[in-house]
C-alpha cells in the first residue's frame, strides 16, 4: 500500500526533476546549445497544457456524467489546428512582429496600444483564471485525498487546505524562479517550456498506462471492452445537438483566447513554421489524450459505483491495488496541474504587470522614466508579486468555494469568459474597420452578460444571486432571468450563457466599430495587424531629436538591464558606422528600442516612455502607404465632393462677376446720362436765357443784342460739335466704323492736322523734326488726322506754360510706329493719368469749354486702327504717345 | 440800393445772362466762378440770396450748401440750387442738404426772376 509519505516522496522527487530539467535547459538556451529545445516537437508538447488536470481527471467524470460530449472539449482545439491554421499563423506573425507579451497586450496594441483595453482584458482574464487554478489546486489535493483513504493510516488523514497551500507555495516559487529570470518576454522561458514538454510526456504516458490497464487488464481485451461500452449507458446517452456545437465552439474559441495557451502558442514561440508540425502534432495528442476516456469511465462505473467519476483515472488503479500505476496516473494528474498553473501564473503576471502595476507605477513617479528609480527591478518585482497574487487568489478561491463544484463545470465557466476576447481577437486581425471604441463595448458587454448569466449563479443559487433574482429575473423582470435571457427558456444554461455573451460581444463589437471613427494610431495599428504579410514589421514611428540617446540608454538600462541596454546601443552604434555606445536617434533605432522595450513592458507601456524622452510621435511612410490604401477610396470620393464644390464656387463667382459687371455697366449708363444731360443743358441754358432777353428786353443797345446773338450761336455751334463727338464715339464704340485705308506720308497727316487744329495761329509753337517723317502710312488717314488733331488742339487749348511749345517726335521702335505731343505746360497730375481717357472727364476749369469727350475718341479710333494713344509720364510736360503697328506701314510700300 | 444776390456759377455765358436778368430788376449781382473758396465768398459778403450751381470746379454745390447751413451767419440765407442734370436724384439731395429752392438748367428767366424775388420776401 501506497503511503502519503511514498507519494509526497515521488512528488517532491518529481518536483525536483522539473526544477533540474528547466535549469539545465535555461542553461543550455543560455549558452547557446540545445537547438531541440527549439523544435516542432518541444514546442506542440508546450501546447498541451490545454490539457490541464480538468483535461486529464475530469474527461473521464465528464464522460460517466454526460457520455460522448467530453469529446467536444477536445474537438474544438483540433478544428481549430487543422482548419484554422491560417488564422493561428496570423495571429504568431503579429504576436512577433510586434513584440506581443499577452493577449491583452495584443488587443491594445491594435486597438491604438489602449492601456484601458488592457486592463480590462486584464481583469477578465485574471477573473476567468482564478477559478480554473483553484481547479488545479482542488484536483491535486483531490488525488492526495483518494490516496489517503485507501491508505492504511486513514487516520492521518490529511487536511486538503493545508496540502492546497502547500502546493500553491510551491508553484508560485517554481514559477517565480522561472518565470522571471528575464524580464523580456521575447526571451523566452527555455526552462518552463521544457518543463512543461516533459510533463506533457508524463500525462500523455501516465493517461495510456491507466488506459491500457483498465482495457488488457481490468476487461480483458479490446472486444470484451467494447462490449462493456455498448452495454453501458454512455453510448445511449443524448447529446442534444445545441450543447455538442455550442461546446464545440466554446472550447475552440477559449483554445485561442485562454492567456496560458496564448502565451506557448504565440509568446513562446520560436518560429512560425512550429505551427504546421503542431497542426497535425496537436490534434493527435489530444487524440491520444481522449482514447481511453471512455473505457476508463465504463470500468470505473462498473467498479466503482458511487465515488466521484472525476477521480477514476486514479481510482481504479488503487482499487485493484496497482500502486506504481496508482502513483503514476497522480504524477500524471499533478503534471496537468502544475503545468496549468505555472503558465497561467507567468501570462497573468505579465499582463498585469505590464498593464496595471508598471501604468499605476509610471504615473506615480510622475511618467519619467529616466530620472526615477530601476524600472527592471521594479518590472521584475510586479512580476514575481504578481505571480504570487495570482496563484493566492486561486488558493483563496479554492477555500472560499470549498472545491465542491464538479470539475468539468468549473472549466467550462472559465473557457466562456474568456472566450468574450474572441470578437475583439479575431475582429483585430481581420478587419480594418474594428476600433477600441468597439472592442471596449464588445468585451464589456459580453463579459456582463457572461457575468451575470454563468459566473455569478455557477456559485450556486442563493449564494451571490438570490432565488428571486434566479427565478423572476433582476429587478422582478422576467426577461432578466439570469438562465432565460430575453425569455429564452428551457436552454441549457451553459450554452445559453454562451450563445447571448458571444451573440451580444459581437453585435456591439460590430456596431460600435460601424459607428465609431478610429484614431490615426489606430488605423495605423489596424494596418499592421491586419495586412501583416504586406507591410512592414514596423509600427508607429518616432523621428528623434539628437542627445536624446544618452537619455534613451539610461531608460533602456534599467529596463533591460545594463549589461544588455549596452550591447543594444552599441550594435545599433555599430549599425550606423558610429564608434561607442551612443547611436543617432534615428527611427529605425528608435523602432527597434521600442519593440525591444515593449518585450519587457508592454508595447504601450514602452510606446510611452519613448515617447515621453523623444518626443511626439511621426509616422513611416509604409504607415501611411499603409493607412493610404484605405484612405484612397475616402479620398476618391471626398475629391469628386470637392471638384464639385469648386465648380458650384467657380459658377457663384461667375455669376457674381457678371452681376458686378451689369452692375457696373449700369452705373455707367447713369452717369453717362447724366453727363450727357449736363454737356447739353448748359447752352441750352445760354442760349433760351440770351434768346429770351433778346426777345423781352427793351432798349436794347445793338451792340449788346449782337453780342448776346453771337453767343447763342457760339453755344449751338458748341451743341452741335457735342453731339457730333457723341455720335461719332457712339459708333467706334459699337465698332460700327468702317475704314478708309489710304496712303500717305506722317509729314502730310502732321501738316494736315496741324491746320486744322489752328495752324501756327494762336500761342501755340509747333516744332516738329521733319526729317524722321517720311514714313509712309497706310491706314485710316482721316481718322489718324483726326487724332493728331484733338492732340493738337488740346495742347492749344490747355497748355498753361507762357509761350507753349508742342514737341511732335516722330521714330521707329521695333514694329511701332511712335508718334509723340510733347508739350511745356505743367502736365497732368499722376492720379488723373489714367482718367484722362475716360469719357466727359476733364482736369481742372473748363475754360475751354469741351465736353471731355476728345481723348476718349482718340483712344477708340487708335484701337479701331490697330495702335493705341497713351499718356506718357515724366516728360516736360503733357505728353502723349500714339503708337500704330508697323505691318500698316510696311503693307503701304 | 437792391438787395444783394451772390451767384456762384462756372459758366460765363450762364453768368452773363443770370447777372443781366437780375440786375435790370435792381439786385446787385455779385459773382464767383470757383467752387473752391465759394464758402468763403459768401461767408464774406453774407448776401440776401445765393444762386448756388452744382456742379462746380473744385468743390460740389451740395458741400459747399452743407458748409453754409452749419454755418451760423449763413444758415437761414435763402438758397435757390442750379442744376443741369435733371435727375430726381439731384433734387433729393438739394434738398437734403437744405436747399430753400431748386431749379433745372435751361429755365426761363422769368421763373428765375420770380423765384429769386419770392425767396427774399418773408
Amino acid at each position: 500500500m501506497a503511503t502519503l509519505n511514498i507519494l509526497v516522496l515521488v512528488c517532491l522527487s518529481y518536483v525536483v526533476l522539473l526544477f533540474v530539467v528547466a535549469f539545465a535547459a535555461d542553461r543550455a538556451a543560455l549558452r547557446g546549445r540545445g537547438k531541440w529545445l527549439r523544435s516542432p516537437i518541444i514546442y506542440t508538447l508546450s501546447l498541451s497544457i490545454y490539457c490541464t488536470a480538468w483535461t486529464f481527471y475530469g474527461a473521464v467524470g465528464f464522460a460517466a456524467r454526460s457520455g460522448l460530449e467530453f469529446v467536444t472539449i477536445y474537438l474544438g482545439p483540433t478544428l481549430v489546428m487543422i482548419g484554422w491554421w491560417w488564422a493561428l499563423r496570423k495571429m504568431v506573425r503579429v504576436g512577433r512582429s510586434q513584440r506581443i507579451t499577452s493577449i491583452a497586450d495584443l488587443i491594445s496594441s491594435r486597438f491604438g496600444k489602449s492601456n484601458t483595453l488592457a486592463v480590462f482584458v486584464t481583469l477578465l482574464a485574471v477573473i476567468g483564471t482564478t477559478p480554473y487554478i483553484a481547479l488545479q489546486l482542488q484536483s491535486v489535493t483531490l488525488s492526495f485525498a483518494a490516496f489517503a483513504e485507501t491508505g492504511p493510516d486513514v487516520g492521518e488523514a490529511i487536511n486538503r487546505e493545508v496540502t492546497a497551500f502547500w502546493l500553491a507555495l510551491g508553484l508560485a516559487l517554481f514559477t517565480i524562479l522561472f518565470g522571471t529570470r528575464n524580464l523580456d518576454a521575447n526571451e523566452r522561458h527555455h526552462g518552463v517550456v521544457m518543463a512543461i514538454a516533459l510533463e506533457a510526456v508524463v500525462k500523455l504516458f501516465a493517461l495510456l498506462a491507466v488506459g491500457v490497464f483498465v482495457v488488457w487488464g481490468l476487461s480483458g481485451g479490446v472486444s470484451e471492452t467494447l462490449a462493456r461500452i455498448d452495454a453501458s449507458n454512455i453510448a445511449r446517452w443524448d447529446v442534444s445537438a445545441s450543447r455538442w456545437v455550442g461546446l464545440t465552439a466554446l472550447s475552440a474559441a477559449a483554445f485561442l483566447c485562454l492567456p496560458r495557451m496564448f502565451q506557448v502558442m504565440v509568446v513562446e514561440n520560436e518560429d512560425e513554421d512550429h505551427l504546421r508540425t503542431a497542426a497535425w502534432a496537436f490534434p493527435a495528442y489530444l487524440m491520444l489524450m481522449s482514447l481511453f476516456v471512455v473505457p476508463i469511465a465504463v470500468v470505473g462505473l462498473d467498479l466503482l459505483e458511487g465515488t466521484n467519476p472525476d477521480l477514476f483515472v486514479l481510482s481504479l488503479p488503487l482499487s485493484q491495488g496497482q500502486d506504481g500505476l496508482a502513483i503514476l496516473s497522480f504524477l500524471g494528474g499533478f503534471s496537468s496541474a502544475t503545468s496549468m498553473v505555472i503558465v497561467a501564473a507567468i501570462a497573468l503576471s505579465t499582463m498585469v504587470s505590464n498593464h496595471i502595476v508598471m501604468p499605476i507605477w509610471l504615473n506615480m513617479t510622475g511618467g519619467n522614466a529616466v530620472m526615477s528609480g530601476d524600472v527592471r527591478q521594479v518590472a521584475l518585482l510586479a512580476r514575481r508579486l504578481s505571480i504570487a497574487g495570482v496563484v493566492l487568489l486561486g488558493y483563496l478561491y479554492f477555500r472560499i468555494s470549498g472545491g465542491g463544484t464538479a470539475l468539468a463545470k468549473i472549466g467550462l465557466v472559465s473557457f466562456a469568459g474568456v472566450a468574450q476576447f474572441l470578437p475583439a481577437l479575431l475582429g483585430g486581425l481581420f478587419w480594418r474597420g474594428a476600433t477600441r471604441a468597439g472592442a471596449m463595448a464588445g468585451l464589456v458587454i459580453g463579459s456582463l452578460v457572461w457575468l451575470y448569466s454563468l459566473f455569478l449563479p455557477s456559485f450556486g443559487t442563493g449564494t451571490i444571486l438570490s432565488d428571486a433574482i434566479m427565478h423572476d429575473g433582476l429587478w422582478g423582470l422576467s426577461w432578466l432571468r439570469p438562465q432565460a435571457l430575453f425569455g429564452s427558456e428551457g436552454m441549457d444554461p451553459l450554452v445559453h450563457a454562451v450563445m447571448w455573451s458571444m451573440l451580444l460581444n459581437t453585435a456591439g463589437f460590430i456596431t460600435v466599430s460601424l459607428l465609431s471613427f478610429p484614431k490615426p494610431i489606430e488605423r495605423l495599428q489596424g494596418a499592421q495587424f491586419v495586412n501583416v504579410y504586406d507591410h512592414s514589421p514596423t509600427t508607429g514611428g518616432w523621428t528623434g531629436g539628437l542627445a536624446q540617446t544618452e537619455d534613451l540608454l539610461i531608460m533602456a538600462q534599467r529596463i533591460m538591464g545594463s549589461t544588455q541596454a549596452q550591447a543594444f546601443f552599441a550594435s545599433a552604434a555599430g549599425r550606423q558606422g558610429i564608434g561607442g555606445y551612443l547611436p543617432e536617434p534615428s527611427p529605425d533605432f528608435l523602432q527597434s528600442l521600442e519593440r525591444e522595450l515593449s518585450g519587457s513592458v508592454g508595447a504601450a507601456a514602452a510606446h510611452a516612455m519613448v515617447g515621453q524622452i523623444v518626443g511626439g510621435a511621426s509616422v513611416s511612410v509604409e504607415d501611411l502607404m499603409a493607412v493610404a490604401d484605405e484612405t484612397a477610396q475616402i479620398m476618391e470620393y471626398s475629391s469628386k465632393l470637392e471638384a464639385k464644390s469648386t465648380e458650384l464656387t467657380r459658377t457663384a463667382r461667375q455669376l457674381r462677376e457678371a452681376n458686378e459687371k451689369l452692375t457696373q455697366l449700369s452705373r455707367q449708363k447713369d452717369a453717362f446720362l447724366s453727363q450727357v444731360s449736363h454737356e447739353l443743358r448748359t447752352p441750352m441754358t445760354s442760349i433760351r436765357a440770351f434768346s429770351e432777353i433778346l426777345r423781352d428786353a427793351d432798349g436794347l443797345q445793338a451792340e449788346e443784342a449782337g453780342k448776346y446773338a453771337s453767343v447763342i450761336h457760339d453755344e449751338a455751334i458748341r451743341l452741335t460739335r457735342l453731339l457730333d463727338d457723341l455720335l461719332d464715339l457712339s459708333v467706334l464704340e459699337n465698332g460700327q466704323v468702317s475704314l478708309n485705308v489710304q496712303t500717305g506720308t506722317l509729314g502730310d497727316l502732321l501738316d494736315r492736322a496741324e491746320a486744322a487744329a489752328g495752324g501756327n495761329s494762336g500761342e501755340l509753337e509747333v516744332r516738329r523734326q521733319r526729317g524722321d517723317e517720311g514714313i509712309m502710312l497706310s491706314t485710316d488717314l482721316d481718322r489718324l488726322a483726326q487724332v493728331f488733331i484733338n492732340l493738337i488742339a488740346n495742347a492749344r487749348k490747355y497748355c498753361d506754360a507762357k509761350t507753349p511749345v508742342l514737341t511732335i517726335e516722330s521714330r521707329l521702335s521695333g514694329e511701332m510706329l511712335l508718334v509723340d505731343f510733347i508739350d511745356n505746360g505743367t502736365g497732368i497730375p499722376t492720379d488723373k493719368q489714367t482718367v484722362i481717357f475716360e469719357k466727359f472727364s476733364r482736369i481742372g476749369d473748363t475754360k475751354a469749354g469741351g465736353a471731355g469727350l476728345g481723348l476718349a475718341i482718340c483712344r477708340e479710333i487708335m484701337g479701331r486702327l490697330g495702335g493705341r494713344v497713351t499718356y506718357l509720364p515724366g516728360q516736360s510736360g503733357a505728353a502723349f504717345r500714339v503708337s500704330l503697328p508697323v505691318e500698316q506701314r510696311v503693307a503701304a510700300q | 440800393m437792391g438787395k444783394q444776390v451772390l451767384l456762384i456759377e462756372d459758366e460765363p455765358n450762364i453768368i452773363e445772362a443770370i447777372r443781366f436778368i437780375l440786375s435790370r430788376d435792381g439786385w446787385d449781382v455779385r459773382t464767383h466762378s470757383n467752387g473752391q473758396d465759394a464758402f468763403e465768398a459768401a461767408r464774406a459778403r453774407l448776401p440776401d440770396v445765393i444762386i448756388l450751381d452744382v456742379m462746380l470746379p473744385g468743390k460740389s454745390g451740395f458741400d459747399i450748401l452743407t458748409e453754409i447751413r452749419a454755418d451760423p451767419a449763413l444758415a437761414d440765407t435763402p438758397v435757390l440750387m442750379l442744376t443741369a442734370r435733371g435727375q430726381k436724384k439731384d433734387r433729393e439731395m438739394a434738398e437734403r442738404a437744405g436747399a430753400s429752392q431748386y431749379m433745372t438748367k435751361p429755365f426761363s428767366n422769368a421763373e428765375i426772376l420770380e423765384t429769386v424775388r419770392q425767396m427774399v420776401v418773408p
